[in-house]
């Protein structure tokens, strides 16, 4: 199994990899002398991998320093320039309690089919596999066959699954999963949501809720709130990270969907503006498909050579 | 920088442009660059941005625009007109098959909302006297075909899900199943996949040539970034697209993606989803997403709705009265008489972005109160109408009778000239504080 996930992920990073750096290696070859063109390529390259032209502008910035500070003129050292400025800008610190050494409780929420579901599926076989025990509360009882969707997966790992009927307040289905997660003593309880765009002022509210109701009858449970963007979104995932994180707290970030051909390079621009940590990376539709994020890694395999 | 101050920064541009009287080069790069911003910020792809931008410049440094009198309304109108025309100039209709069952085949990544749609359209179609037959052929995701038998129930629509685990299988039994049950349009839902999973998509094309669809519409997120382009031409190149369905408008997405995709695979958008519920499926209109992408509102539909109703030199004493407060009864008659030519006055302040409800209070004209309107105006004297302070209570009894109308009446036109005068003055204010301007003030 592990074989099988390692090499999905270099191919998905490959993939990745070909569409953001094969030009920057490119671009490296080509103009061999930094010049204003060269810079131009690289901020082409940086926004059509979803960075955005602010924080393309702050890299290219920070480059530039970089660049004047060592004296060079040769287009050779900039790519592990920017290797280390991007890199220093997905540094930020994890939150406490992920790896559950504490009964912990993780809500899981993000706007409509970004994969909040699946990586529940994912983080559960995540758990297992460390020998933890979880539970699964299907909070989304709003869209169509949403708790069945879960109760499949739930019966796929073979683990507890609380629900309600359709149509249920998510708030009581909330309640029953941290009251049965605590009675049970069970080490790590996820929290299904229904997907919500967060223009939505009511379901933001209805969200606030939820949290308060896992919160209040936590019995000391550590409670994370994982927000989950989807990969191939664009500069709008910067206005879901802020809004969900004004409504409910945001503690990290899982980015699914990065076995396509998107970049997510969005990401650079969520932390460059609000400093969440990026924790899991999606890299396809299966339960092992979940990959710890780790900056440097990830702009290596971003960075590395064809092979 | 702050995005949302990009948008902020292309009207204030822009507004700054439609005010002069010449266009330097520099001036056309300026606002060139800020509509490039706007178009990034939007997700509009890098590469469509270039192309874009290069066919305006051509136009706007030409012959056309430094001819013109107003130069700066020209580059304005020309950044519209290019971006209309790459979004289509109208709505487009689906297809219907010169026999039934027709087919209408939904792809599209995971997660786009093809499910959804593939209910909401079975409500619009059978709300227009068809007969839908709504088909589930992902046999991946868990609980997928539930999901539209749900669907399917609420609709009071028929789902059939079938018995097979081959997705082609199913395409083609559904088929046969609607001749048998007088069904006349199948929507065919499928998995989500990505565009380089060739196996999935061999999958798309052997439906495909099972079942003939007229329709093979791709579905997609409207929130989508750069790479749209990539999976708008993947699923195209395999497929044949013949439409695009964005789904998600109602999030605060500028929506640039769908002029990316439009520009490569060159297929209309004909419908857009606006919720999550059943109903909630519109007809798709290009000019408003071209004015929602670059993040102005409806404000370049209002500018040429204005224009088309008020003479440039006329518009400027007004505004230059009303700052003097020079402004009379007979110039708020007419006033009116040119805002009744644009439309109803709260939709078009309503499409004013900033602007407020409270801003648009006790300023209804229908038809009916505009002739009132007119009569008690009319019955007043040069000197009243110049300056109504001298309105006192006997001169509001002999302008109401010879009117016809109700002192009240009169009483409450004088009240609305005042509000007006006061409202007009501030949206003077509001223009220079970053709103673009009315052409008329
Ligand atoms: N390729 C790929 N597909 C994924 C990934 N994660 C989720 N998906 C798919 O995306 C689709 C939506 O996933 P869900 O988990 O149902 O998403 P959700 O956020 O729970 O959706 P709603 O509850 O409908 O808002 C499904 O088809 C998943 O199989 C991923 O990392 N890669
Ligand atoms: N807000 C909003 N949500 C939508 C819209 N269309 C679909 N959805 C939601 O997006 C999610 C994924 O939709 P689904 O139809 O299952 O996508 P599929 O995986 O492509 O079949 C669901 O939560 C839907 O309720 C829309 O137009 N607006
Ligand atoms: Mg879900
Ligand atoms: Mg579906």
């Amino acid at each position: 199994m592990a074989g099988g996930f390692v090499s999905r992920l270099k191919t998905s990073l490959s993939k990745t990899r070909q569409k953001l750096l094969a030009p920057l290696e490119e671009a490296v070859l080509f103009h061999k002398k930094i010049s204003p063109e060269f810079y131009e390529e690289l901020e082409e390259i940086l926004i059509m991998a979803d960075v955005g032209y602010p924080t393309t502008a702050l890299l290219l910035e920070r480059l530039k320093e970089r660049v004047k500070q060592e004296k060079v003129d040769q287009t050779g050292k900039v790519k592990a320039y920017l290797r280390e400025i991007m890199i220093d800008l997905l540094t930020v610190p994890v939150p406490t309690g992920l790896e559950a050494e504490e009964p912990l409780a993780l809500l899981v929420v993000g706007v409509n089919g970004v994969g909040k579901t699946t990586s529940i599926a994912k983080l559960t076989e995540y758990y297992k596999q460390q020998g933890k025990s979880c539970l699964l509360v299907a909070g989304d009882t709003f869209r169509a066959a949403a708790i069945d969707q879960l109760a499949i997966w739930s019966e796929r790992l073979g683990v507890t699954l609380i629900r309600h009927q359709a149509g249920a307040d998510p708030g009581a289905v909330a309640f029953d999963g941290i009251t049965a997660a605590n009675a049970r003593k069970i080490d790590v309880a996820i929290f299904d949501t229904a997907g919500r765009l967060h223009t939505k002022v009511n379901l933001m509210s209805e969200l606030q809720k939820i949290k308060r109701v896992v919160n209040q009858n936590s019995g000391g449970r550590k409670l994370l709130t994982l927000l989950v963007l989807d990969a191939t979104t664009g500069q709008n995932a910067l206005s879901q990270v802020r809004t969900f994180h004004e409504a409910v707290g945001v503690d990290g970030i899982i980015l699914t969907k990065l076995d396509g051909t998107a970049r997510g390079g969005v990401v650079l621009a969520i932390t460059a503006e609000l400093g969440l940590p990026l924790l899991w990376l999606g890299v396809g539709e299966k339960v092992d498909d979940l990959k710890r994020f780790d900056p440097e890694e990830f702009v290596t395999s971003l960075f590395a050579s064809e092979d | 920088m702050v995005l949302s101050s990009l948008s902020e920064k292309l009207q204030e541009t822009l507004r700054r442009l439609r005010s002069k009287g010449k266009l330097s080069e520099k001036d056309v790069e300026e606002a060139l660059r800020q509509v490039k911003l706007a178009l990034l910020e939007a997700d509009v792809n890098f590469r469509v941005v270039k192309s874009f931008t290069d066919r305006v410049k051509a136009r706007a440094v030409g012959q056309e625009v430094l001819n013109s009198l107003t130069p700066g309304q020209m580059v304005v109108k020309i950044v519209h007109q290019e971006l209309t025309k790459l979004m289509g100039e109208q709505a487009e209709k689906l297809a219907v098959g010169d026999r039934t069952p027709y087919v209408y085949l939904l792809v599209g990544l995971q997660g786009a909302g093809k499910t959804t749609t593939v209910g909401k359209l079975g409500g619009l179609l059978k709300k227009q006297g068809r007969r839908p037959l709504l088909v589930a052929a992902d046999v991946y995701r868990p609980a997928a075909a539930k999901q539209l038998q749900v669907l399917g129930e609420q609709l009071e629509l028929p789902v059939y899900t079938g018995t097979e685990a081959d997705p082609v299988a199913i395409a083609r039994q559904a088929v046969a199943r609607a001749e048998q049950t007088q069904r006349d349009v199948v929507l065919i839902d499928t998995a989500g996949r990505l565009h380089i999973d060739e196996e999935l998509m061999a999958e798309l094309a052997a439906i495909k040539q099972a079942v003939s669809p007229v329709e093979i519409l791709l579905v997609v997120d409207a929130m989508t970034g750069q790479d749209a382009v990539t999976v708008a031409q993947g699923f195209h190149e395999k497929l044949g697209l013949t439409g695009l369905i964005l789904t998600k408008l109602d999030s605060d997405t500028r929506g640039g993606a769908a002029l990316s995709i439009r520009e490569v695979t060159g297929c209309p958008i004909k419908l857009v989803g606006m919720g999550e519920k059943l109903d909630e499926l519109e007809v798709f209109h290009p000019d408003r997403l071209a004015s929602r992408i670059l993040g102005m509102g409806d404000v370049l539909t209002l500018i040429e709705k204005a224009e088309a109703s008020i003479q440039a030199e006329q518009a400027k004493n007004l505004m230059q009265k009303i700052q003097k407060d020079q402004f009379t009864l007979d110039d708020f008659l007419e006033q009116m008489r040119q805002v009744q030519k644009m439309g109803p006055l709260d939709q078009l302040f309503a499409m004013l972005p900033g602007m407020k409800p409270k801003h648009l209070q006790g300023l209804e004209f229908d038809e009916k109160s505009f002739k009132h309107l007119t009569a008690i105006i009319q019955s007043m004297t040069p000197e009243e109408r110049r300056n109504p302070q001298i309105i006192n209570a006997s001169r509001r009894k002999r302008i109401a009778r010879g009117s016809g109308r109700p002192v009240q009446e009169v009483n409450r036109l004088l009240n609305q000239f005042e509000q007006s005068k006061k409202m007009m003055k501030q949206l003077g204010k509001l223009g220079k504080g970053g709103l673009p301007r009315l052409p008329f003030m």
